[in-house]
């Protein structure tokens, strides 16, 4: 049984650490499909306690934005301040935010 | 010998020795596994059934008092100081590794009894099997399902899959029958309501496997002639070789720690 990584797809796993905040990318697995995968990224990303819900997604199923395209994409928003809730103070109470 | 304690340390012993003895033929196939995510999730497995024999040996040694000689006998003593004819799993979990296909048909075919077991011994009128049950009940219904997704991938994929898949289910269903015998030791304990009733796992166990078969698109052996003897100490040849690979450190080094 020698494995050949190429048979299997590569999937992108998201981890909840625990209610209330989002799913954050973790890493990726390689599965034959999605239930193995989400399975294979309990053992490899949850196995010390570190979430609560998985995710995973099929990595060619994700479109990403090109680097070279960094400057058009991104830059504009630098000088505008006026968009940050700069004035707005937040209550002790509000986590996670 | 034949008392009630006698009977309920033959019994403990069974489930630990079931536990390690699965656990040991899993941590062989560590690197040879089709992706290094399998490896992680088949050592996961091991080590679960590690921590499950550990309590059970644990318990066995309070049950068992002191040796001769005025020594508890510990984990490591059930583990490592008996002999072949000592331990009392099944054959079932001590059959070789030969593909990948029989570690997964091995696997499921135990996971598909081991869970409806220990739901069933979660209502066990012993403490400390009961809070056993507890904590397993979990593990092993994590294991059923990685087992029984496998099964379905190779019997549902490719040829080849298909083939090796049905061979191996084939070959260990010789060994599945032993998994619900019933002795003295386990007609007294069930009347004491200590031990869980084989026959109802068995028709738990048979739902179970009949419909992931199904849904491999396998077919469901017929029962022939099933093996047994390893529950009283009789083994298969290729078990002598696990146990002296699983016992040459500690027998060559007694005593040694990290």
């Amino acid at each position: 049984m020698s494995g050949s990584t190429s048979d299997w797809p590569l999937w992108e796993v998201f981890v909840r650490a625990k209610r209330g905040v989002s799913h954050v990318h973790a890493g990726t697995v390689h599965a034959p499909d999605a239930e193995l995968a989400l399975q294979n990224a309990r053992d490899l990303f949850t196995r010390r306690s570190e979430g609560v819900s998985l995710w995973v997604v099929k990595s060619t199923d994700i479109t990403a934005s090109d680097p070279d395209d960094r400057d058009a994409f991104f830059d504009p928003a630098a000088d505008k301040s006026f968009r940050h809730p700069t004035d707005f103070d937040l209550p002790d109470e509000v986590a996670n935010m | 010998m034949g008392s009630t304690d006698d009977h309920l340390v033959t019994y403990v012993l069974r489930q630990g020795d079931r536990a390690l003895i699965l656990a040991q033929r899993l941590l062989e196939e560590i690197t040879h596994a089709p992706e290094i995510e399998e490896d992680m999730a088949l050592s996961n497995l091991a080590l679960d059934l590690i921590g499950q024999a550990r309590g059970l040996y644990t318990y066995a040694g309070e049950l068992e008092g002191p040796d001769d000689d005025g020594n508890a006998r510990t984990e490591d003593h059930y583990a490592y100081w008996r002999e072949q004819h000592e331990f009392l799993n099944p054959l079932l979990v001590e059959q070789p590794n030969d593909d990948f296909a029989h570690v997964i048909g091995r696997q499921f075919l135990h996971d598909a009894m081991a869970l409806p077991y220990w739901q069933a011994m979660m209502s066990s009128g012993d403490d400390t099997l009961a809070a056993l049950a507890g904590k397993t009940v979990k593990e092993t219904a994590y294991h059923l399902r990685h087992s029984r997704s496998w099964v379905v991938r190779l019997g549902d994929g490719t040829d080849e899959s298909h083939r090796r898949m049905q061979t191996a289910i084939d070959h260990l269903w010789r060994y599945t029958g032993e998994l619900f015998e019933r002795d003295e030791v386990d007609d007294s304990l069930v009347d004491a309501g200590v031990a869980a009733d084989a026959d109802a796992v068995r028709d738990e166990w048979r739902r179970t496997v009949d419909a992931a078969l199904t849904e491999a698109t396998l077919t469901v052996p017929d029962d022939g002639v099933m093996q047994s003897g390893g529950r009283h100490g009789r083994h298969t040849e290729p078990f002598s070789y696990l146990i002296g690979e699983m016992q040459v450190l500690a027998r060559a080094h007694p005593g040694a720690s990290w």
